[in-house]
């Protein structure tokens, strides 16, 4: 029984819940729309625009930015791919109800260990193996720590990132490795042969994309990620195994961050303990602003795929508009992870101010009017 | 929802046997932190015996007031069951603009730099706050969205300059290594310690403050209970960004030469610090003066491994597994407590 009301209120631990009336699971989106496809369509249709509209203030900017190099050097390519891979785990996570913070320190330690496995001449298949047999033993003590411990997600991978990052400054210290073989190096540096554009990295995100998407959205497994998100207990007296499950998401996660690891440090041609740095709160955000709801339960692929790509063409763009300091990204970021909150909230928060007029006026002795009797 | 937070909410009623029993056990894990600090000193101690000498507990002591400053803020938004990860950048903007003050405005007190930063840092928490509280956002979001949104204001702000130390005051830059006549103990630490100490009785003691474990342990039953949680949760907010404000004067004084990147990463350490020190990552339970441990037992652990000869590069995989057991073992306890609540309800027939 305790265990299980701790994590169970994770969720709403995430999503500070504040008491609203009927706040905690309840969805932060699309509750005040009817139908069940019609708050999927606005918010990816919301995603299009904002794709479209950063598409014309690039184009606006510089004719150059849809040509095929600029896209593969400043839009998809780089760590656009990267990070777009994490998000995916992240947002079935996410769609659970549960966080991992702890990615973008999971891909630094892969990164370290490959460093040092090349250091030691380990032969590059049995690295491979290694290292994302390591990724997979540090997703399943994130998920043994969450799902049998019981621990809250958000301080267990917290903590982690810690950890994982700590294991690797341990492996490497202040070396750095950078003699990978040119065969592998190259995939980080050239573009995918026949799509000029496309980085390696993201051409896997997409492939990806595409299977992580059929299995949410289209077999049993996935409809199961979302019964968890929107009622833990409820899936649980289903039949679900709730924690196997997570368990098994949390895993994923870390073989999915050690791949990362692996395409970073070739990309890089460089392996040291930092790589990777700091990535986890852009993976989150890019989820969040994908449309995958912090409450759980609710979310879309698709979304992912949008919000990376809004992500990537803005930072793009920005990168055209000359006097702007590309430090100061962030501020975009940051601003429209607000603006994705805020703005479906509009409605409800209308509601609330004129509840609150109502009874203030109530309070000061005025005649109920008919239209409380109404909004109530 | 879970038994700590009961009894955190219950310390005014007659004390029963229920009630004496809990309170033990949570003092027990602020003791706990005690203990385990204790332990640390005195092994390194015993194996290294120039672990004690007064310097390095000076700067031990300095080091960990900065981010006991900013847990004792921390602590009191997570005990309302929200986060503030923009802690980290309201300091590192707080720094810099308090530090460029003295180059602007040559003569400038020290005490108005102070109460610019806590000014500066208000601010910043209101917004998180109003946006949190009032717009119903998850906290979690909004302060996501701080981090970088106060972090670009500050590299915007900032561009390529910095602030050196040659541009402040020499008095300001031994507010960090000044100590009390006589005991040795820095300034800074002492003021830490009276800090928390004071937010402890607040939280404790008076109505408002009780309000915030009340939001924490069941939001719900709190807003029936007629408690202006919009109203708790910004002021909790606002003191989070006024003592990250305050912990980055704190930090420029450290560090002396401050640019845009001042300060960043903190906000992990601090919910670290938080966390270790008993506070519950939900909210409704946990105190400050924990809070305030929590970083100091990081901070020491830290120079432990240093002076024991532990190989720098594992600090940090030592405070990830430091903050996995200290949530693991918090767990343990309240598992306990509960069983051990149950069945004592069970004997009084509640």
């Amino acid at each position: 029984m305790e265990p299980d009301t701790q994590l169970s209120s994770v969720a709403s631990a995430l999503a500070g819940s504040d008491g609203a009336p009927g706040a905690g699971p309840e969805p932060l989106r699309g509750r005040r729309i009817g139908g069940t496809l019609s708050p999927l369509l606005r918010w990816e249709t919301g995603l299009v625009v904002l794709l479209i509209g950063v598409v014309i203030f690039g184009l606006d900017t510089s004719s150059a930015f849809t040509s095929d190099s600029y896209l593969f050097s400043q839009v998809l390519g780089g760590q656009v791919g990267e990070i777009a891979l994490m998000t995916l785990p992240m947002a079935l996570i996410i769609i659970t109800g549960e966080i991992d913070l702890s990615v973008a320190s999971t891909a630094g330690m892969a990164s370290s260990l490959m460093g040092y496995l090349f250091m030691h001449h380990w032969s590059i298949a049995l690295i491979f193996v290694t290292v994302l047999a390591m990724g997979a033993v540090a997703g399943a003590f994130n998920g043994f720590l969450v799902t049998r411990v019981g621990l809250p997600s958000l301080a267990v991978t917290i903590g982690t990132l810690t950890l994982y990052r700590g294991i690797a400054i341990g492996i490497l210290g202040a070396n750095t490795y950078s003699t990978f073989p040119t065969f592998w190096t190259n995939i980080g540096v050239n573009p995918v042969p026949g799509l000029p554009f496309m980085s390696w990295a993201f051409l896997i995100f997409l492939v990806m994309a595409a299977l992580v998407g059929i299995v949410l959205h289209m077999t049993p497994l996935g409809r199961t990620l979302f019964a968890i998100g929107a009622n833990r207990e409820a899936a649980q007296f289903a039949g679900i195994r709730v924690k196997r499950t997570k368990f098994m998401l949390y895993t994923f996660s870390g073989v999915v961050c050690a791949f990362v690891g692996i395409l970073l440090t070739f990309r890089l041609n460089t392996a040291v303990s930092n790589n990777a740095y700091g990535l986890e709160l852009t993976v989150v955000a890019t989820a969040l602003l994908g449309g995958i709801s912090i409450f759980g339960g609710k979310g879309t692929i698709v979304g992912v795929l949008l919000a990376n790509l809004v992500f990537a063409g803005i930072e793009g763009a920005l990168y055209l508009t000359t006097g702007f300091n590309e430090s100061a990204f962030p501020i975009v970021t940051g601003g429209l992870l607000l603006a994705s909150v805020l703005i479906p909230n509009f409605p409800e928060l209308r509601r609330r101010a004129r509840e609150a007029v109502h009874r203030r006026r109530r309070l000061h002795g005025a005649a109920p009017s008919v239209e409380q009797g109404v909004s109530r | 929802m879970s038994t700590a937070a009961t009894a955190e909410t219950q310390p005014r009623e007659e004390p029963t046997n229920q009630t004496r029993f809990v309170d033990l056990a949570l003092r027990a894990r602020t003791f706990g932190i005690v203990g385990v600090l204790g332990l640390v000193v005195l092994v390194t101690t015993s194996i290294q015996s120039r672990f004690l000498s007064s310097n390095d507990v000076q700067f031990i002591l300095s080091g960990a007031a900065i981010y006991a400053v900013m847990a004792v803020g921390e602590a009191m938004v997570i005990v309302t069951r929200n986060v503030d990860l923009s802690v980290g950048s309201v300091a590192g903007l707080s720094a810099f603009v308090c530090a460029g003050l003295f180059h602007e405005l040559p003569g400038i007190p020290t005490v108005a730099v102070f109460a610019i930063g806590a000014l500066l840092g208000g601010g910043c928490g209101l917004i998180t706050g109003l946006l949190s509280a009032i717009c119903r956002i998850p906290s979690l979001v909004v302060t996501l969205a701080m981090l970088w949104i106060v972090r670009s204001v500050d590299v915007l702000l900032v561009g390529g300059a910095q602030v050196t130390a040659g541009q402040v005051p020499r008095s300001f830059l031994l507010i960090f290594y000044d100590t009390i006549p006589g005991i040795g103990v820095p300034d800074i630490a002492v003021g830490a310690a009276v800090l928390a100490v004071a937010v402890y009785f607040y939280m404790s003691s008076f109505r408002s403050g009780r309000d915030l474990y009340a939001i924490g342990s069941d939001p719900d039953a709190a807003r029936l209970a007629g408690i202006p949680i919009a109203k708790r949760i910004t002021t909790a907010f606002v003191m989070s960004g006024a003592l990250a404000g305050i912990a980055g004067v704190l930090y420029a004084s450290q560090i002396g030469t401050i640019d845009s990147t001042a300060a960043t990463g903190y906000e992990l350490q601090v919910i670290a610090s938080v966390v270790i020190g008993g506070v519950a990552i939900f909210g409704g339970s946990g105190n400050v003066i924990g809070a305030a441990l929590g970083a100091l037992l990081l901070g020491t652990i830290t120079s432990a491994l240093y002076t024991l000869g532990v190989n720098q590069n594992w600090d940090e995989a030592f405070q990830g597994l430091l903050i996995i057991l200290a949530i693991t073992l918090d767990r343990g306890i309240q598992a306990q407590l509960a069983s051990a609540l149950r069945r004592r309800r069970v004997r009084l027939g509640a």
